[in-house]
């Protein structure tokens, strides 16, 4: 059941991993996680599994406001750009129309908006996941290579609190995994 | 396995996804012929890998000879300053809709048939898309000063004419291409871990880990995904409708007879539309035999997109109509006589009548769904309506400048060899795209399969996909 790897001192132990067969182990596992009070915990799925955020205790992320932000700078920026070199760097005057003819200037406008909160959505979904990362200690799970597969993971990391080597294998272990890892850092 | 052999040969369904598919299965089925050894390539990817990297050559030499030798090689003339490379140029981009469509419009309504040729048609999309781009490049005939139109700081000390359809044009496809890719990859990154994790080739890991970027699958990574997947959908399904809008106003900006018209954006935009899933079905088609995806691309998928071709036909048929229509209520002699050259004119009558067969007659069987069932049949009709589409750039570009306002200024126009081999050598630029990304990533995307087959498998109410199958009889066999 589970996997002895006494050569991993605490220090660098990065925490305990239990494997699932089905989502539904997992989600009562990460549920039952939750009310036991654990909080750095992350869970490893092949695809998403709606609401297993909310069953970790996570908050919801703040990425749509991000990329209002985004889009309102580059509507600002696409408008302005084309008033700027329309009114004020070289203004030219043809058929007296007015220089400031904003109905022909929608279009780069628009364009920009999008291309800008595009690249912020995309971009800033990396960063904050901390991606690319070429090292994470949950890769040394043993048959990690299964999470985007057919399998589901669930860590409770060392930094947790309530973390405690022998207390949480038990718990994890009551949770009916396939197995329960120790992880180096 | 994927694929379930019955005692008729294959069966096929019409359900969403093929029943009691698994994870490992899609996995399975999607992922081998990617990371399978190149010896074991099929013999039908080489020769469909060779043909396109011919006409590639065939596409270099080409613009080599136009650059060396300048646009006069085209039959591009004064009234017609705008030949096949626009006409080609509108083809692809139109075909380029499809598949941004497919992947944010389907999202947003929540249509799951999507998932499944999503990624294919996204690539199909950013190929296209490519091959396009570079028609207006080339057609400017100092295709190295393209960057002229970009705003940047110059030693004239001037910026591009922002009121310029031309330059919408360029902001709208450089940003179409932009968030095309990166929604593309921000789609494919899953995926690429997951190949990652299947390879035992030491050359794949290394290739597949660093595209992955180190994905891991966490819940909170999945939250933030989800997320930005959903709000560049949101933003892709307003883009593709503008991409061509703009490119339809390069025409109904202008005074051109025939061209300015409002009705352009929309009507351009059904076309574009109905193009893309003209094409989506020709790629698919053959796809799903070659590569074994028969319970995952369904038969439901192919009745859909046929659906989709039949109403995006019939409302740019209501398109010739209304410009017909506006030719003659507009009163105007130029708009009047525009129209019957259209029709009924000497030189080009033929491809008008060509293209309301193509667009118009070709796609009424559509309206069957034995038609919409069969394979063979919807392949030849998107054919017929590539063809078709074509020709509508062709009467709307060519044959309208031909003659326009004044007599003594009216022309013919005449494409050159040189027009053919840039346009037939552009399949090979596609093509050559194409084959390399069936070959090296999940045409399909497994990530989103998986989620879709453990839905279908938990959660799923059958009771509709149940209903529909009495109703049409058991699942037909191929």
């Amino acid at each position: 059941m589970s996997e002895t790897a006494a050569s991993i001192d605490d220090r660098h132990l990065y925490g305990l991993v239990a494997e699932f067969e089905s989502v539904e182990e997992l989600e009562h596992a990460a549920e039952k996680a939750k009310s036991a009070g654990y909080e750095a915990m992350d869970a490893y799925t092949p695809y998403p599994v709606e609401g297993l955020d909310e069953k970790l205790g996570m908050k919801p992320t703040r990425l749509g406001w991000i990329v209002l932000l985004a889009g309102i700078t580059g509507a600002i920026l696409g408008f302005g750009m084309q008033w700027y070199s329309n009114v004020v760097f070289y203004p030219l005057n043809i058929g007296g129309k007015p220089l400031n003819s904003w109905p022909m200037f929608i279009v780069i406008t628009f364009e920009m908006t999008v291309l800008l909160s595009a690249f912020t959505a995309g971009l800033f979904m990396l960063g904050r996941n901390g991606l690319p990362r070429p090292y994470h200690s949950i890769f040394n799970t043993p048959d990690f290579d299964r999470a985007t597969r057919d399998r589901f993971f669930l860590c409770i990391e060392t930094r947790d609190e309530r973390f405690d080597r022998d207390g949480t294998r038990r718990f994890l272990e009551d949770q009916s995994p396939v197995k329960v890892s120790e992880v180096e850092r | 396995m994927a694929v379930q052999a019955g005692r008729g040969g294959l069966i096929e369904t019409n359900r969403v996804i093929g029943r009691g598919q698994t994870s490992q299965g899609i996995d399975d089925v999607v992922n081998t012929p990617v990371l399978s050894d190149v010896k074991r390539t099929p013999l039908w990817w080489w020769i469909g890998f060779g043909i396109s990297l011919s006409l590639l050559g065939v596409y270099l030499i080409s613009v080599v000879v136009l650059i060396t030798t300048g646009t006069g090689v085209w039959g591009n003339n004064q009234p017609v300053a705008w030949g096949m490379p626009i006409i080609n140029f509108v083809w692809w981009i139109g075909i380029g809709h499809a598949g941004t469509l497919i992947s944010a419009a389907l999202l947003l309504f929540r249509q799951p048939w999507r998932t499944s040729i999503n990624r294919f048609a996204e690539a199909m999309t950013i190929f296209a898309v490519v091959v396009a781009g570079l028609y207006p490049i080339l057609h400017l005939g100092r295709p190295w000063l393209f960057y002229w139109l970009l705003p940047y700081p110059n030693t004239y000390g001037l910026f591009p004419q922002f009121r310029s359809p031309l330059d919408w044009d360029l902001f709208a496809i450089s940003t179409y291409a932009s968030v095309s890719v990166l929604f593309w990859f921000i789609g494919l990154i899953p995926d690429l871990a997951t190949l990652r994790d299947r390879t035992d080739n030491r050359f794949q890991r290394i290739l597949y880990a660093t595209l992955a970027l180190g994905w891991n699958g966490s819940a909170k990574a999945w939250q933030r995904y989800q997320r930005a997947y959903l709000l560049l959908a949101a933003l892709s399904f307003p883009l593709v409708l503008s991409v061509h809008s703009t490119i339809a106003m390069d025409f109904a900006v202008s005074q051109v007879p025939g061209w300015n018209n409002t009705i352009m954006p929309p009507y351009f935009v059904a076309g574009a539309v109905f193009a893309g899933f003209a094409m989506v079905l020709i790629l698919a088609i053959p796809l799903r035999k070659a590569l074994h995806l028969e319970q995952l691309i369904t038969k439901r998928h192919l009745d859909n997109a046929a659906k989709l071709m039949l109403a995006t036909g019939l409302i740019v048929v209501y398109g010739y109509a209304v410009e017909l229509f506006d030719a003659w209520y507009s009163g105007v002699e130029f708009e009047k006589y525009m129209a019957y050259n259209r029709v009924l004119g000497a030189d080009h009558w033929w491809a008008f009548w060509l293209l309301i067969a193509a667009n118009g007659v070709a796609i009424q069987p559509l309206w069957f769904r034995s038609v919409r069932q069969s394979p063979l049949a919807l392949f030849i009709i998107s054919i017929i309506v590539s063809i078709g589409m074509w020709l509508e750039r062709f009467v709307i570009v060519a044959v309208t400048l031909t003659k326009d306002f004044l007599l003594s200024s009216w022309g013919d126009y005449v494409s050159t060899f040189w027009d053919w081999s840039l346009y037939i050598g552009s399949f090979g630029l596609f093509g050559t795209l194409f084959f390399l990304f069936i070959r090296l990533l999940p045409s399909i995307a497994t990530t989103e399969m998986k989620e879709l087959a453990h839905h279908d498998a938990h959660h799923g109410s059958d009771s509709f996909e149940e209903a529909r199958e009495r109703y049409y009889g058991e699942e037909a066999r191929a």
